[in-house]
Formats: structure tokens, C-alpha cells, sequence
């Protein structure tokens, strides 16, 4: 079966006056219909710009060196801006990790719920009114479960709070029939417990609507409890990718290890390891693995060689690391 | 009635009456609206209120020239026996419209470059636009205006066109900070991720968000538009005798200093009320919005 959105071999780089970043080094990652992907790493390692590439939103400084992003059969890298529109409004949404941000905020919640649903609703033009559009807005936002959704429609946007904006931005991405969610930490800004209200929530209706998506988080937790599958990504490559069970009970790759090791617990039982030294320069990045200077078990071949996203084993589990793709 | 209903019928913080609420909070600010709307009114009114409108324009009366201030003339009389009086309220006819002409003229132009500028921020279109503005602004405005206006025939309308020829790009600039910012903003971005247009995104999205801080350089603007057209017509590039403009008025009254002070005091002191009053207005508005935002 053809994957629903995949990316091969994307590589991405800042221009800049101190030089060019190359922060996406080869981005390889699939992602079927219906299943929940999660993507994990340091900041900076370039997950939201992996995104924003697919999204096609990247800083205007951003070149775009080699790769292919492909959604359902089109070829997003150089599709033509009207056709990019058309994607964007009818498959791909995206919800961010700041709700106060992502709201225009001289604007009612009512008047931009109705502009996403007139647009990209499949409405015949002389048939929206406003009382459908009303409608069809509460309806939105009965859906994300927001007490008194007739208020909210007529708030501004600092009129709500956090959890609420989240969900109000959650309800415009839903409103409409789409394929992929691309949720970038979503809930990075809200307090825990509402934190864990939002992904209920936003798992509950992606399994409701078949719908695809793509979690970007820091947070372990979130990952584990969420998705399906996970990626691990560190300075600008999936090193690692397998079902979230899985990679949580035996990571492969170093790196995956210590972030595992890194989450401080809440039995109060001191630090942990966690991982020496910080992501690398993107300038002059090391050669080899990207991994290579911090890693315990560096050996000779990972300065000299990236190694690439590979199988190993039997199961479902890929990783890009030296010391399994022997040569 | 229920509570939730109850709730539902507080204004919003973007509406009107609650701006004004807030504004009228401010003494200053209440000064500043109150010294626009009246030179607005007496501007439009010259004509009725005034003692001696027949003096406003070509006139001499020169067995009463050089009178001091009394209830007659009560800002005196000048070199050619016209009442100052009559003339300052003239002068703010051509004052304001200067401020409107202009700056009708330059505001949609220079914002609209800059939100483009902003919003396509280190393309080609940017280094275009800001390039081309950056020439305007490295010269001293009144510099330029002068250049310009001295390579024209000295008129009302051709210091009107030099001053808007330099005004344009501190629109743009403005907005080309604005764009900028809100260009990286979440919410531009997921209405790109939505599939809106770029028209869309610069004029619905971002320009209403810019709102605030142009009408308040407008209402700043108004009073150094006002004052850089006085200064053309103090030597002599503006407007031309016998039009009653404040600004030759001052010129013209220099040449009686000291002995005859009110010729040059009155006008003089009349474009200080009124910068004074729209700087007022718009740091009121400025206050307005700026809290609004946050």
C-alpha cells in the first residue's frame, strides 16, 4: 500500500550571515491513513521545521536542497501555490503549539470559525448563510466539548484561556473534513491537567474521524499515551522509529536511550544520566553520525559515514546507528 | 435573566464604547480631542465666525495697519491693516487640508508597500520596496521637501506633492514592521496552513492588526505635516501671499519683529495649539490601543 504522506530524504537548510545551516540532514518518514504517528526529540532538532516543510510554511530563508514529500500520490516540493492551497484547505491541518498566537486576535472566534468552515467546508457557495455557518461553528465547538460554545463564539480571543483557546483552535481544524492532523506541541502552554483533558480530546475525535496525525512533543508521556508508532528524531534526522511499545521497553539507538533516561521521575529519585553536551552546530555540523561527539559508543566509522534509517529485525522496528547496520 | 446570558451581553474590550470609556479616562487626551474638533470647527467655519472675512485673502486697509490688539482686531492688525484674527482662523483651512491632502496621499501607498514588504520579508520584493523607501529617508525630510519643492513653482499643491513624495515611507516602514512581526505569528501561519490566499492573509489577516498604530502616527503625523508645510511657506516654497497660511503669516511677521509682535505671535502660537492638539489625540489613541493588544 502506498503511504498516505511520505518524506524521503529531506534536506533542509537556513541561510544565514554567519553561513548555512543544514539542519535537515536526510529526513526520512512515512505515515499511513488513520494511524497516529509521533515524532520526539530535543528542541532544535528540527521537527517543526520537518512540518513546516511538509506544510510548506518554511521561513523565507529556508532552501530546500534535495528530498520528495509526497501526499497521497502529489508531489507537495514544487506544486504549484494554488494547488498547495487547495491540499492545505481540503486534506492538511495544523494545530500549534501557542492557541493564544495561533488566533487572530482583533477577530471573533465566530467570524473566523465561519471563514475556516465557508472556505473549506464543501458548501456550495450560494447556500452558506450565516445562521448555517453559526450553526455549523457550534456544532464545531460542541464537538470539543467547550461549556457555553454560544459565548464563545462571540469572545475574542484574550476573552478565553489557555485550555479553551486550544480547543477553540483544535474546533477550527476539525471542523472540516480532513485527512492529516499535525498537531506541534499542543500542549506544551497548557498546565497539566488540561494538558491531558486537549489529548483526550484530540485522540478521541482523530479516532472518531479516521483522521491521521502527526504529534510533535517533547514530552514523552504525551508520546506514550498517544500515537501509534514514534519517531525519534535528533539534529535533523529520524534515528530511530518503531511502535510506541516497543521503543519505550527496548530503545536501539543511543541516543533514544538517554532521552528515555533523561525524564526526571516523578518517585523523586534524584537526576538521571541523561545526555552529555548539547544538540550540534548546524554551521559546521560533525561529520559522520550527528550523533557521533556525544554519543558513548562512538566508534571509527561514525565520523566518517551518516548511517541511514534501516531495519532491524524481524519487527516493525528501524534505526539508523552503527552499531546495528553492520556492513 | 441567567447568568451565562448575562455574560454574553458584556461588551467586548474591541468595541467602541469601551475604548472610548478608557480614553476619556485620560485628562490630556480629552484636551487633545477637544483642541482638534475645535480648529476643525473653526476651519470649516472661517467664514461666519471671523470679524473681517473680507480681509482673509487680497485686501489692504492700510489706514489701520500695524494696530495693536484690541476688541476690533483682537490680534491686532498687520502690515497691510488685515486683521491676524481673521487670517489665523483662515490659516487653519489651509493648515488641515494640507494634513488631509497629504496625507491621503500617502497613507494607502505606503502602507500597502509596506505590509507587502513585510509580509514577503527577505525576498527580492522586500530588498526592492525598503531600498527604494531608504533612499527617501536617509535625506532629511525637510531637506527633501525643500529640493522638491524649490525645483517646482512655489504653490499650495506643489508643496502638497513634495511633502507626500517624502511622507510615504515612514508608512512604510511602519508596516514593514508590523508585517514582519506578525508575519512570523502562529496565526498567519495556520492561515496559510488553511490554504488562504496571500491577498487574503496581507488584508484580512494582518492589516487589521495594524490598525491601531497607523491611526496613531496618522494623528501624530497631522501636526508635523502641518508644521513642515508651515516652515515651506515660511520661506517661501508653500503657499504664496495674500493666501492666509499660518506659516507665511510668520514668515511675513518676522520682518516686524520685535515692535509689532502680534503679527508673528498669534499665527505662530496657533500652529503650536494645533500639533499640540493631535499629538495630544493620538497619544491618547496610542494608549488606547497599545493596552488593547497586550
Amino acid at each position: 500500500m502506498e503511504p498516505f504522506l511520505e518524506v524521503k530524504g529531506l534536506f533542509v537548510g537556513f541561510k544565514t550571515y554567519m553561513g548555512k545551516l543544514k539542519v535537515l540532514n536526510g529526513v526520512d518518514f512515512r505515515a499511513r491513513q488513520g494511524e497516529k504517528v509521533g515524532i520526539v526529540g530535543e528542541s532544535g532538532c528540527g521537527k517543526t521545521t520537518t512540518m513546516k516543510a511538509i506544510l510548506g510554511i518554511l521561513a523565507s530563508n529556508a532552501i530546500i536542497d534535495e528530498g520528495e514529500i509526497r501526499f497521497r500520490g502529489h508531489e507537495l516540493l514544487g506544486i504549484s501555490k494554488k494547488g498547495l492551497n487547495e491540499i492545505r484547505r481540503r486534506n492538511l491541518t495544523m494545530i500549534f503549539q501557542d492557541p493564544t498566537a495561533a488566533l487572530n486576535p482583533v477577530f471573533k472566534i465566530e467570524s473566523m470559525l465561519g471563514d475556516v468552515i465557508r472556505y473549506s467546508g464543501n458548501f456550495e457557495r450560494e447556500k452558506v448563510t450565516k445562521k448555517l455557518l453559526r450553526e455549523k461553528s457550534l456544532d464545531a465547538l460542541k464537538e470539543v466539548s467547550l461549556p457555553d460554545p454560544e459565548r464563545v463564539l462571540d469572545s475574542y480571543p484574550f476573552q478565553l484561556s489557555g485550555g479553551m483557546r486550544q480547543r477553540v483552535c483544535i474546533a477550527m481544524s476539525l471542523a472540516t473534513a480532513k485527512d492529516l492532523l499535525i498537531a506541534d506541541e499542543p500542549t506544551t502552554n497548557l498546565d497539566v491537567t488540561i494538558q491531558d483533558q486537549v489529548l483526550r480530546l484530540m485522540k478521541n475525535l482523530v479516532d472518531k474521524k479516521n483522521l491521521s496525525i502527526i504529534l510533535i512533543s517533547h514530552a514523552l508521556g504525551t508520546i506514550r499515551n498517544t500515537v501509534d508508532t514514534v519517531y525519534v528524531m535528533y539534529a535533523g534526522n529520524m534515528i530511530e522509529f518503531s511502535e510506541t511499545r516497543r521503543l519505550f521497553s527496548s530503545p536501539l539507538h543511543p541516543y533514544t536511550e538517554g532521552l528515555l533516561k533523561s525524564v526526571p521521575k516523578l518517585t523523586g529519585a534524584g537526576f538521571s544520566e541523561g545526555i552529555e553536551g548539547r544538540i550540534p552546530d548546524y554551521i559546521t555540523p560533525p561529520p559522520g553520525c550527528r550523533f557521533n561527539p556525544r554519543c558513548k559508543y562512538a566508534m571509527e566509522i561514525c565520523r566518517k559515514e551518516s548511517p541511514r534509517l534501516l531495519k532491524v529485525g524481524a519487527d516493525n522496528h528501524e534505526v539508523a546507528c552503527w552499531l546495528y547496520n553492520k556492513r | 435573566m441567567p447568568i451565562a446570558e448575562r455574560i454574553r451581553r458584556i461588551p467586548a474590550r474591541f468595541d467602541l464604547k469601551r475604548k472610548w470609556y478608557r480614553f476619556s479616562r485620560s485628562p490630556l487626551s480629552i484636551v487633545g480631542l477637544v483642541i482638534v474638533v475645535a480648529s476643525i470647527f473653526l476651519a470649516a467655519a472661517a467664514p461666519y465666525i471671523t470679524p473681517h472675512p473680507d480681509q482673509a485673502g487680497r485686501a489692504t486697509d492700510l489706514q489701520n495697519k500695524f494696530l495693536s490688539p484690541r476688541f476690533a482686531y483682537l490680534f491686532g492688525t498687520d502690515d497691510l491693516g488685515r486683521d491676524v484674527f481673521t487670517r489665523t482662523i483662515f490659516g487653519f483651512q489651509y493648515s488641515l487640508t494640507m494634513a488631509v491632502v497629504v496625507l491621503s496621499l500617502v497613507i494607502p501607498p505606503g502602507v500597502i508597500l509596506g505590509l507587502i514588504a513585510g509580509y514577503y520579508r527577505g525576498t527580492w520584493i522586500d530588498a526592492v520596496i525598503m531600498r527604494i523607501s531608504d533612499v527617501f529617508i536617509a535625506v532629511p525630510p525637510l531637506v527633501l521637501a525643500l529640493s522638491i519643492a524649490s525645483v517646482l513653482t512655489p504653490s499650495v499643491f506643489n508643496s502638497m506633492m513634495a511633502i507626500s513624495l517624502m511622507w510615504w515611507p515612514w508608512y512604510t516602514r511602519l508596516m514593514y514592521n508590523a508585517a514582519s512581526a506578525l508575519r512570523n505569528e502562529y496565526f498567519v501561519q495556520a492561515s496559510e496552513v488553511m490554504g488562504e490566499s496571500s491577498f487574503r492573509i496581507i488584508f484580512v489577516e494582518i492589516l487589521p492588526n495594524c490598525l491601531g498604530s497607523i491611526l496613531t502616527k496618522v494623528t501624530l503625523d497631522v501636526g508635523w505635516v502641518i508644521l513642515l508645510g508651515s516652515a515651506l511657506s515660511y520661506v517661501g516654497l508653500g503657499a504664496q501671499p495674500p493666501t492666509p497660511d499660518l506659516g507665511t503669516m510668520v514668515s511675513n511677521g518676522a520682518m516686524y519683529l520685535p515692535a509689532q509682535y502680534w503679527i508673528t505671535l498669534f499665527p505662530a502660537l496657533a500652529i503650536v495649539i494645533i500639533i499640540l492638539g493631535f499629538n495630544l489625540l493620538g497619544d491618547g489613541i496610542r494608549d488606547v490601543f497599545v493596552e488593547e493588544v497586550r
